[in-house]
This record gives C-alpha cells, sequence and structure tokens, in this order.
C-alpha cells in the first residue's frame, strides 16, 4: 500500500466502522431488540475489516518509484551530521 | 497503516470502542421508560403457626400472588427478579425482612401472573414475637439489564396480621 492508500484505508475505516454504529444502534432500538444490534454491528465490523485491511490494488494507486540501487550509487549521497542510523521496512 | 497488522489491530480497537459507547448509551436508554407495575397478594390460608423447639415462631401461609410488571421491560431487560417478603417490628428489631417467595421472570410474556402457592421459604422469627403481628407483604423486584446498570424497586402491601394463638 502507498501512503494515499493508506490515509484512504484509514478514512474509510472510520467511516464505515461509525456508520454501522448509528445503523446497528437504530435498527436494534427499533426492533427492540439488542440481539439484532448486536448482529448488525458484527457484519459491519466484518464488512469494513475486508475493505480496509487487506492491500486491495486501488490503495496503490500512487506508487512510490525508488530508485534502482545502481542509479542510486551515481547520485551524490547527503551529509549525515549525526551518525546514527534509522530502518523503516515497507510492506 | 502501512501492514496488514497494523490495519487490523487499528480496526478492531476502534471497533470495540465504539462497541463500548454503544452499550453506554443503550444503558442511558432505559431511563426513557416510565414503568407502571402493579401486583396484589392474598394470604389465602394460614396453614399453621408454631413455636419451634429451639424457641422461634413458625408460620406456614398460602397466599395468591398476582403481579404486572410488563412495564418494567425493555430491549435492554435480561431479567427481572422478584420477591416477596413479610416485613414488620419486633422489640427487638425495628425491621425484621423475611423473604417468602421469589421468581425470575425472563421475558415480558411472563411478566403478568398470578400464583397460587405456599412460602417458598420458611418464615420463622428471631423469638417468640409473631402471634397478633401486624405485617406489610412487600414485593420486591430486580430489573437485570444486558448491558448497564442494576435498579430495583417495590410495591408495599399493608394490612396483614397473623393469628393471636397457635396452631
Amino acid at each position: 500500500m502507498d501512503w494515499q492508500g493508506q490515509k484512504l484505508a484509514e478514512q474509510i475505516m472510520q467511516v464505515l466502522l461509525s456508520v454501522f454504529a448509528v445503523v446497528s444502534f437504530v435498527a436494534g432500538y427499533v426492533l427492540g431488540s439488542f440481539q439484532m444490534m448486536m448482529l448488525v454491528y458484527a457484519v459491519g465490523v466484518t464488512l469494513t475489516a475486508l475493505i480496509t485491511v487487506p492491500n486491495w490494488p486501488f490503495f496503490n494507486r500512487h506508487p512510490l518509484n525508488w530508485l534502482d540501487p545502481s542509479e542510486a550509487e551515481k547520485q551524490p549521497k547527503p551529509q549525515v551530521a549525526v551518525s546514527s542510523k534509522k530502518k523503516s521496512t515497507k510492506k | 497503516m502501512h501492514s496488514f497488522g497494523y490495519r487490523l489491530n487499528g480496526l478492531l480497537t476502534f471497533a470495540l470502542t465504539i462497541l463500548a459507547l454503544m452499550c453506554v448509551i443503550t444503558s442511558l436508554s432505559d431511563n426513557f421508560n416510565t414503568p407502571s407495575p402493579s401486583a396484589d397478594i392474598k394470604i389465602t390460608n394460614i396453614n399453621w403457626f408454631q413455636k419451634q423447639p429451639q424457641g422461634h415462631d413458625e408460620v406456614s401461609l398460602t397466599m395468591n400472588v398476582s403481579a404486572d410488571l410488563q412495564s418494567l421491560f425493555t430491549w435492554n431487560t435480561k431479567q427481572v427478579f422478584i420477591f416477596v417478603a413479610a416485613e414488620y417490628e419486633t422489640p427487638k428489631n425495628s425491621l425484621n425482612q423475611v423473604s417468602l417467595w421469589d421468581a425470575i421472570i425472563p421475558a415480558k410474556e411472563h411478566a403478568k401472573f398470578w400464583i397460587h402457592t405456599s412460602n417458598k421459604y420458611r418464615f420463622v422469627d428471631q423469638g417468640n414475637n409473631l402471634r397478633g403481628k401486624k405485617f406489610n407483604l412487600t414485593m420486591h423486584w430486580h430489573v437485570m439489564p444486558k448491558t448497564g446498570k442494576m435498579s430495583a424497586d417495590k410495591i408495599v402491601l399493608t394490612g396483614y396480621s397473623l393469628p393471636e394463638e397457635y396452631r
């Protein structure tokens, strides 16, 4: 997933869960059934998980183009002020 | 949010927090319910009235208990626990409360009922004070919600009394 995709995934997750919370509460209150509220909410959580958690292609529409290592060697290296290295892994 | 595990964790945490909020609102929605319960108890017979070997008075009675507690039930009610207690005063204790009968009502349909029964639990006094004693029969109930705080209330029925002599 790229950066834009991560932001999109988080937004979709928050919106969907909030909407399902409201919908399930209203459904349960109107029907007078606590079980209905829990059921609708459980379905909502599962649906949201299926949409936002796996690495779908539409989350990767702005991919980052990392430089090829052979190209990177030819570029000037940045000056490091403090000698400390940080590793970041991208999946 | 840059790995499967991170997103799953974030989603589940958010979902659980929202679930807790929903339960709070559900519990608060119970305050919109104004209950109007009613109950009546008739003592049909004093079966026997003895002084026990240890010296305490005991009485066995049969009663008709009828009640309509349907208005206590909301969508957030799991069950209602009711019990009938005999309440009276003695020189030793300002309040004696003896539970005679109880029941669990699991659903609204069962909340309007009529039952003819002898006392489920023994009506024993701490002493010999029951001859000619005037007492109240109180129906207590505890409303147990599916989520939230339990509430309790009662109806006091006055005017009952025991015989002057053992029989």
